[in-house]
């Protein structure tokens, strides 16, 4: 171990805790935990704390929407059900798909990245933790309008793709559709400003001597997440606020009315361009987790580290140019279409690079069948199938005739599930030690694996066939001789068992989080620097921020390497290191908790909220954004230039680099 | 091999649960079974990606299985490897992994040929002397005008079509509400209907048979009650069903079937159907001049009998709740005769 001081507050018993180190920590605790109680709660900035929740909500929101989506199957179960009607119906699979695309799968990503990176690259928090904060609680504002929307009966019901006309004025009425829009707007907002800190945090914040090619594989999915999130989601916003005008009757724009010359397929190809990279914004972190958990348990490095880096970012370049092959079906021209073609085949390329190196990592390791690896495996089996049935949608001429049927709903689901929720519940079980102290219990986490599995393929495989005997998508129910009645039974048996192995997970997180078995700092024996401070780690994440010498330092730098030093510790501050080479630039102070995050989101969210019922709203709202930024930025004391010029002096590269004395 | 079983196995649960409720009409929907050149090329090409897919499953799954399986023998689980890899194996590794990459793009090289390929071919459907029709897709109905150069030769029905065995079909889609799409699996691939894109495919079934269409583009409350029937048929028998739908509607004989026409024309059916060769003329609903020689009603929702058509029109909202007809509380005498007279329009 090379960090031999970073053990964990409760056991500073421990004889290497010397004294002067002992006082240091009390120090920094003092300086970095959260002001106690409500307000500190409210307030916290900290990004073990915020990431910590933006999981745990979004785990939430995926088990809500994971009822919904059993209540469709049960509906579909049998022939011409009549459990649910179209309206119910349609609701059901429209807060479905946007729960879990914008409120699940994105968020839960983010919130894995807020938590992990900062301890990856060695900084002791996020560059802008008031943001943090902020960007928390306009997520939650997102999350609750969707679900008391619907439970109010004003969910959306024109699906999370909102095609206009039918989402437009006149075929949607009511507050249905202008709520989802504004579900949207800030479920956005909070992602861009997630993608922000990760962006800065990974750039500027690194520890000493993680040059760019020694940053974990984890921490680069994110960071190139991070920029599709930045580049992706502001046409989401641009184009459901366009919807937004052209529905509020005091604003009453025409941009996709076609009697007015406006046009249906701009939010098409609006709403695409952003979607279309949405879904590489979810498998890309979780090509982070199988990256990581991989290396950690073949006991090597990751074949091929450049290869895999290029792989992500091509990806995330070609992601960007695929959008229309969700509108082959629509009249474009036959040559642009084709053009996607060629573009949507091309990314298996990347893809399948990523694939090779991960199998050449596990021939040239030794390899060690744990529970995270084994979730791990199940993804290669699962999202394999999803990748090809990919390719071939990706031909404009079979997608003519596949398009919009359950063989999409089978593609999608192999892809996200396979591709992004089997690694994540592998990444659960992999860092809940670090998040609690405690392991996950393993005999229930097989039976989770195993029942999540069987039950996974029994409700999706037989999509495929569905979807290839004409079964479109979005039909609340299906005529008895159509012959789509046994494989639909199948499928609802399937999403009960599907269930049964998430309230399996559930079980087991609550049983583990108590009695689990002691995890220690590095239970795993891997190589990043999440591992090199106590589980869970202390608010301050390191008593001496670390310096690297390789791409892997717990494995691979010598026990002597030097750890930062002479950061101040009655205050935030962090070293801030250059871009490319993580050379010590300066020393940064952070800010600290205060009451205009929150008043700021709700704010935010009441403005955005309000917007829908009353032509004022902007009018008075903005204003009252700019009064509560205006206090928020006034400068107070901290931020006031300080006495000691010393402080903001740039650091020259030797100095925060002591050698520890032990 | 998987594929041709499960068509065959979808053929045979079509045209089976047909009779499960002894009354059910006939016909096809898959994709896997075509019955016209553009779905029998594009199911070719669905064949090429689908083996080509196996392959590379297999192969993947494989790879990873031993590597499991043979590396944990192997090489036994001691803690991560600290020593540098060895160059020779790395390189090695390298090699494969490029091999495979290399693999890869030739492959994606020879499906995308294979898909422009098909797409031209597609797309080369000749339409000369081919059958115009002009479909409307409706909140949750079609429309079908049959064109012609005369103007008498024009004709329109609702949700069920008879097209000649062996000759083009050229559908020109409108919608004039939301979008709809367009799709009769056994013979075309789906073509969506934008408000403001008037657009048209070309198809031909080489098969007397009858196939299934239905909206594929969700389209609001009953998007899975939007329904049509395709009736492919050799051109003489064709003839006579279009020389059957251009002529007038039959008139009522008897007291009842007079009765009835009345009450039609006289309540709030004549808002939005038209009936040829009575008043009735409004285009809101489907054009009711032939509709006793539809084997559906209500879209493909319901087999064309008495009874069904009598719930149809005294609620329709149960049996497509969201549905733009209105509900009929005619008295049953009422009712009784417009049964009678709508079952004489042949």
């Amino acid at each position: 171990m090379p960090y031999p001081l970073d053990v964990p507050a409760a056991e500073s018993s421990d004889p290497v805790w010397s004294e002067a180190n002992l006082r240091e920590h009390i120090l920094l605790e003092q300086t970095w935990r959260r002001p106690p109680g409500i307000y500190g709660w409210l307030t916290a900035t900290n990004h073990k704390d915020i990431g910590l929740r933006f999981i745990v909500t979004a785990f939430i929101v995926f088990l809500m929407a994971g009822v919904l989506a059993f209540i469709m199957r049960l509906q579909l179960a049998v022939p011409e059900n009549t459990l649910v009607g179209p309206d119910l119906y349609n609701e059901l699979f429209t807060v479905h798909g946007t729960a879990m695309m914008f409120l699940f799968a994105v968020p839960v990503m983010e919130g894995m990245g807020l938590y992990l990176v900062p301890l990856m690259v060695g900084t002791r928090n996020v560059s802008f933790p008031r943001l943090l904060n902020y960007s928390y609680y306009i997520y939650l504002g997102s999350v609750l309008l969707l679900f008391v929307g619907f439970f109010l009966n004003v969910g959306p019901d024109v699906g999370w793709f909102a095609y206009t006309p039918l989402s437009g004025p006149e075929y949607s009425s009511g507050k249905r559709v202008d709520l989802w829009s504004q579900v949207v707007t800030l479920a956005e907002i909070s992602s861009l400003a997630g993608a922000v800190e990760i962006v800065t945090t990974v750039f500027k914040q690194r520890a000493p001597g993680m040059s760019l090619n020694r940053i974990p594989l984890f921490v680069w999915s994110q960071l190139v997440t991070a920029f599709m999130i930045i580049f992706a989601m502001p046409a989401v916003m641009l184009c459901s606020n366009m919807l937004s005008t052209d529905r509020l009757a005091h604003i009453n724009t025409q941009f996709y009315n076609p009697a007015e010359g406006g046009d249906p397929l701009l939010w098409q190809h609006l709403f695409w361009f952003f979607a279309h990279p949405e879904v590489y914004i979810i498998f890309i972190p979780a090509t982070g987790f199988i990256s990581t958990i991989v290396e950690t348990f073949a006991g090597r490095r990751a074949f091929g580290y450049t290869l895999l880096v290029l792989s992500m970012v091509a990806t995330s370049f070609i992601g960007f140019g695929v959008w229309v092959h969700h509108m082959f079906a629509t009249p474009l021209p036959q040559l642009g279409q084709g053009l996607f073609t060629a573009s949507s085949l091309m990314i298996t390329i990347p893809n399948g690079i990523q694939f090779f190196c991960w199998i050449a990592t596990m021939w040239g390791g030794r390899l060690k069948l744990t529970l995270p690896f084994a979730w791990v495996l199940s993804f290669f089996l699962i999202f394999t199938i999803g990748g090809l049935t990919g390719v071939m949608l990706a031909s404009m001429s079979i997608d003519q005739q596949v398009h919009d049927t359950y063989f999409v709903v089978a593609h999608l689901h192999y892809v996200l599930i396979g591709g992004a929720i089997f690694p994540l519940f592998g990444a659960f079980y992999y860092w809940f030690p670090k998040w609690t102290g405690r392991m996950l219990g393993a005999k229930l986490g097989w039976v989770n694996l195993a029942l999540m599995f069987i039950g996974f393929n029994l409700t999706f495989f037989p999509m495929h066939t569905l979807g290839l005997l004409g079964m479109p998508r979005r039909i609340y129910t299906y005529f008895r001789e159509s012959g789509w009645a046994e494989r639909n039974f199948a499928a609802t048996v399937g999403a009960g068992v599907l269930g049964l192995s998430v309230l399996m997970f559930l079980v087991n997180v609550l049983i583990s989080r108590r009695s689990g078995l002691l995890a220690g700092s590095n239970p795993w024996g891997a190589s990043t620097l999440e591992w090199a401070t106590s589980s869970p780690p202390p608010s301050y994440n390191f008593l001496h921020p670390p310096m690297v010498r390789s791409g892997h330092p717990l494995w691979f730098d010598p026990p002597d390497t030097p750890v930062v030093t002479g950061l101040a510790l009655e205050h935030r501050e962090v070293l801030v290191t250059t871009t490319h080479d993580a050379k010590p630039h300066h020393r940064y102070h952070m800010a600290s908790e205060a009451w205009e995050t929150v008043a700021l989101a709700v704010v935010t969210i009441v403005m955005i909220v309000s917007v829908v019922f009353h032509s004022l709203a902007i009018p008075v709202g903005l204003p009252l954004i700019l009064l509560v930024l205006a206090i928020w930025f006034w400068p107070t004391k901290e931020t006031k230039p300080l006495k000691d010029p010393n402080r903001l002096r740039t650091v020259p590269a030797t100095v925060p680099m002591i050698p520890d004395p032990a | 091999m998987i594929a041709a079983a499960t068509a065959r196995w979808a053929t045979l649960a079509d045209n089976d649960f047909g009779v499960t409720s002894g009354e059910w009409v006939r016909g096809t929907k898959s994709v896997l079974d075509p019955a016209g050149p553009q779905s029998g090329r594009i199911h070719q090409l669905f064949l090429d990606y689908f083996w080509l897919s196996v392959v590379v499953y297999v192969l993947v799954v494989l790879f990873v299985i031993f590597a499991v399986i043979l590396r944990r023998r192997r090489a036994r689980w001691t803690g991560p490897i600290l020593a540098e890899p060895a160059p020779s194996r790395e390189k090695l590794r390298g090699w494969l992994v490029g091999l495979a990459t290399l693999a890869t793009t030739i492959a994606l090289f020879f499906l995308l040929a294979g898909d422009h390929a098909a797409g031209r071919a597609i797309r080369s459907l000749s339409t000369d002397n081919a059958l115009k029709i002009r479909v409307t897709g409706h909140q949750w109905w079609w429309e079908f005008r049959f064109e012609d150069e005369a103007p008498s030769k024009i004709f329109t029905t609702a949700n069920e079509i008879h097209i000649p065995v062996g000759r083009t079909i050229e559908v020109e889609l409108h919608s004039p509400d939301v979008i709809h799409s367009f799709w009769v699996p056994n013979l075309h691939g789906k073509r969506d209907m934008i408000p403001g894109h008037p657009t048209r495919i070309a198809f031909r079934a080489d098969k007397a048979s009858e196939y299934w269409g239905q909206c594929a583009e969700f389209c609001g409350y009953e998007h899975a009650k939007m329904r049509f029937r395709v009736v492919a048929e050799p051109e003489e028998k064709f003839n006579a069903w279009k020389a059957a739908q251009l002529q007038s509607s039959v008139q009522p004989a008897t007291d009842s079937q007079k009765k009835g026409q009345y009450v039609f024309l006289h309540t709030t059916c004549v808002m939005c159907h038209t009936i040829q060769g009575t008043t009735a003329g409004a285009m809101m609903g489907p054009d009711l001049t032939h509709l006793a020689s539809r084997k559906t009603i209500a879209a493909g929702s319901l087999p064309n009998k008495r009874g069904h058509l009598a719930g149809w029109i005294s609620n329709p909202q149960t049996i497509k709740p969201g549905v733009r007809m209105p509900a009929n509380s005619l008295p049953p005498d009422q009712l009784q005769a417009l049964l009678d007279y709508l079952e004489i329009l042949k």
